[in-house]
């Protein structure tokens, strides 16, 4: 009785089909659980710093002043909650939370102008939240600049010089995500990270259940071939896992209007190779775990944390030590972060990262083929420790007399 | 290829510095049941398990159904059936389903599984329970039903390790008539047990202790032969003491508990009955009788393996 590997693969698929849908805690898990992370990172996630709560105390009270604090009010950046009287109340409504941010002008502020002495302003920032701190301050001093430069044409034009323009003139303009959104960056991002983690997991559960069953040992005495047996299982899995990412695209596009600008079936294509690693890095956990408790850790410890924290998700890259950034590269989710925002945001072409699509086949071939030796092997050495724990616990019982 | 559908020749198991099967070697004849006896731990499934290729052997040959299972595992699946020690079908599939799904992994195309499926379900009785989710089905059930996927394909040759685990007497009763069922089909059936009285429905036995085989043959041969002293049966109401005054004395070459009563093990039989009585008469205790029994095959397994102990004392005690 001969028969070709490939018709194995349809009863696997129809078996795990037939599971998964029956084990309705693992497809909320596989469709809503991404759904709903997309929402809550998409809004909680956001790097964005607008409307910074401001304290203003303006000991001068002049026009010059006032015109000052008036640009501080027009921009979205800033919100203007308190203008105390004192400089020392600046320290409570910090302390409480009230601002993360002061400015003081001082009562010499528009008469130092007028004599031509440049004027102190002070502009205290709340350290505590570094991020956002660091881009208050940019705010912060961009406008002081371009109110200062203000100042300086106008003094000049009055004592004559004419009309005035600056020597360089900026004209700054962001390309792909021009209101500079986080949720745009994001949104491929957490697509790359609700993949990995949710088609990992998946398929280290359902291996791992498996082995704990003891209907893997049936598997491997019948001559199914690991290979079928991983394509059926990938199959399902990653046909959900692709459904699933479809949702997290429509969700993306509805929430925080993030289109997709590439083509298609680039995005197809990286999605797919990229599920294959993840599934490939599924089975690889299954076979060195034996309970889907520590299955669950170990997914959680390699899919989660490199992928939030190592892929360029949150992080940059760049921005990283060099031995880090050398440790980037062993993370497939590097790879599809960067063909996923070329797609998706730049609508770039297959030019910009085939090097990306390449790395990630790399991967990809590299988790099926170690997956499936991995399975082979599993027979012997699982069997082994089940052998010897057994073995050291009921080594001397005498057999059992039963009543006929 | 001999008449032999399992030929075993030395092999042995070891895990580290532990030896859980020790140059094992027998011979299965075709149709027959053959019986692996001996207590958990003693090497039965590690020996099945090297059999259908699930483990490798240290050193050692094996062929099952003419094909070595060290060189061709992958031809050796196509001929064996295997269940094992613990329930291992899809809880979570129907019965139909689970038996597709093993048909699938036997490499039945799903016309030759439609042709089989009634008659497993007949075989394991569950006629009308196609749909039934497997795991809302009884023990007894599911180890018919697991016996059924595991001949599925028809194969030659089915390892049943420890079946009867946690089954009702009638289940049990049900399932050794399968079992016998299969037999007179020619189909070879490799199980192990520690239930002395399912080793009675076995033809050939061997018992294993240690990772050793220390006795081997049928049931009868086995009770015959090996015990060749007779046994006598004392009932006293007070075995444990009974047994403490007898275990010391030289004309005593075996003594155990079994239940209430003691089994001892004399030269001659009139000798025995009154050395016994005149020995607990001296200890204050009065059997209520003495009978000479037929040795039971667990008195043959105590009788091998105190031997086997025996043996290895002087062993390790020669310098």
């Amino acid at each position: 009785m001969r028969t070709l590997p490939i018709a194995f693969v349809g009863p696997v698929m129809r078996k795990e089909f037939r599971q998964i849908r029956r084990d309705s805690r693992s497809l909320i898990f596989m469709i809503v659980i991404p759904a709903f992370l997309l929402v809550m990172f998409g809004f909680a996630l956001n790097f964005d710093v607008k409307n910074i709560p401001l304290a203003i105390v303006d000991q001068d009270g002049s026009r010059t002043s006032r015109g000052l604090v008036e640009k501080f009010r027009t921009t979205e950046y800033f919100r203007v909650k308190a203008e105390p009287d004192r400089t020392a109340d600046i320290d409570r409504l910090m302390a409480r939370d009230k601002v993360r941010a002061a400015l003081v002008i001082p009562e010499t502020f528009a008469e130092d102008l007028l004599a031509g002495r440049s004027a102190d302003v002070q502009f205290i920032l709340d350290g505590a939240n570094a991020l956002s701190g660091s881009t208050a301050a940019g705010y912060a001093a961009a406008i002081l600049q371009s109110y200062s430069q203000r100042i300086t044409l106008q003094a000049m034009e009055r004592r004559g010089f004419g009309s005035l323009t600056l020597p360089l003139k900026t004209d700054v303009r962001v390309w792909y995500n021009p209101e500079l959104k986080s949720a745009k960056f994001l949104v491929p991002g957490l697509m790359a990270f609700i993949l990995m983690v949710i088609l990992t997991t998946s398929t280290a559960f359902s291996i791992v259940r498996e082995e704990e069953r003891g209907t893997m040992e049936q598997i491997r005495v019948s001559p199914l071939p690991p290979a079928a047996l991983i394509i059926g299982k990938l199959v399902p899995y990653g046909l959900i896992s692709l459904a699933s990412a479809h949702i997290v695209l429509a969700l993306g596009w509805a929430l925080f209007g993030v289109a997709v600008k590439g083509n298609y079936f680039l995005l197809l294509l990286s999605i797919v190779l990229f599920l294959i690693s993840g599934l490939g890095q599924g089975i690889l956990i299954s076979s060195i775990t034996r309970t889907q408790l520590v299955a669950f850790l170990i997914c959680v410890l390699t899919t989660i944390l490199p992928t939030f924290v190592l892929s360029g998700f949150v992080f940059p890259v760049r921005n990283m030590p060099v031995a880090v950034q050398v440790v980037t590269y062993l993370i497939p989710a590097k790879y599809f972060l960067v063909a996923l925002r070329g797609i998706i945001l730049k609508g770039a072409g297959i030019g910009a990262f085939w090097e990306q699509i390449l790395s990630l086949a790399v991967f990809a071939i590299m988790a099926l083929a170690l997956s499936m030796i991995m399975l082979r092997r599993g027979g012997a050495t699982r069997g082994r420790r089940t052998r010897q724990r057994s073995t050291e616990r009921e080594h001397e019982r005498i057999p059992e007399r039963r009543a006929p | 290829m001999a008449d032999y559908s399992i030929e075993v020749k030395s092999l042995t198991k070891r895990f580290g510095g532990f030896t859980a099967v020790d140059d094992v070697s027998f011979e299965v004849n075709r149709g027959a049941i053959f019986g692996f006896l001996g207590a958990n731990g003693a090497g039965k499934s590690t020996t099945i398990r090297m059999l259908c290729g699930l483990l490798d052997p240290t050193s050692g040959t094996a062929t099952v159904g003419g094909f070595d299972v060290g060189r061709e595992p992958e031809r050796v699946k196509t001929v064996i059936g295997y269940m094992s020690q613990k329930f291992s079908l899809y809880e979570d599939l129907t019965v139909a389903e689970n038996i597709r799904f093993f048909g699938g992994a036997y490499g039945l195309s799903r016309k030759a599984v439609d042709s089989r499926l009634p008659w497993v379900l007949e075989m394991a009785g569950l006629k009308g329970r196609e749909r039934s989710l497997t795991r809302t089905l009884s023990v007894g059930w599911k180890q018919r039903l697991a016996l059924g996927c595991a001949v599925l394909h028809e194969p030659g040759i089915v390892f049943l390790d420890e079946p009867t685990g946690g089954v009702d007497p009638a289940s049990r009763r049900r399932f050794w008539e399968l079992i016998n069922e299969l037999s007179e089909r020619k189909v070879t059936v490799f199980v192990t047990t520690h239930y002395l009285d399912e080793a009675e429905y076995c033809n050939d036995l061997r018992l294993i202790h240690a990772g050793r085989i220390v006795a081997g043959g049928s049931p009868r041969e086995l009770k015959s032969e090996v015990i060749r002293n007779p046994i006598l049966e004392v009932s006293s109401g007070r075995a444990v003491d009974a047994l403490e005054a007898l275990r010391q004395e030289p004309w005593v070459l075996e003594t155990s508990i079994f239940g209430t009563s003691l089994h001892v093990s004399v030269a001659d039989e009139a000798e025995g009955r009154r050395l016994i009585l005149e020995r607990l008469g001296r200890a204050g205790i009065v059997p209520v009788r003495i009978d000479r029994i037929v040795p039971s095959l667990e008195d043959v397994f105590i009788h091998k393996i105190e031997e086997h102990s025996a043996d290895a004392k002087n062993g390790e005690a020669a310098p």
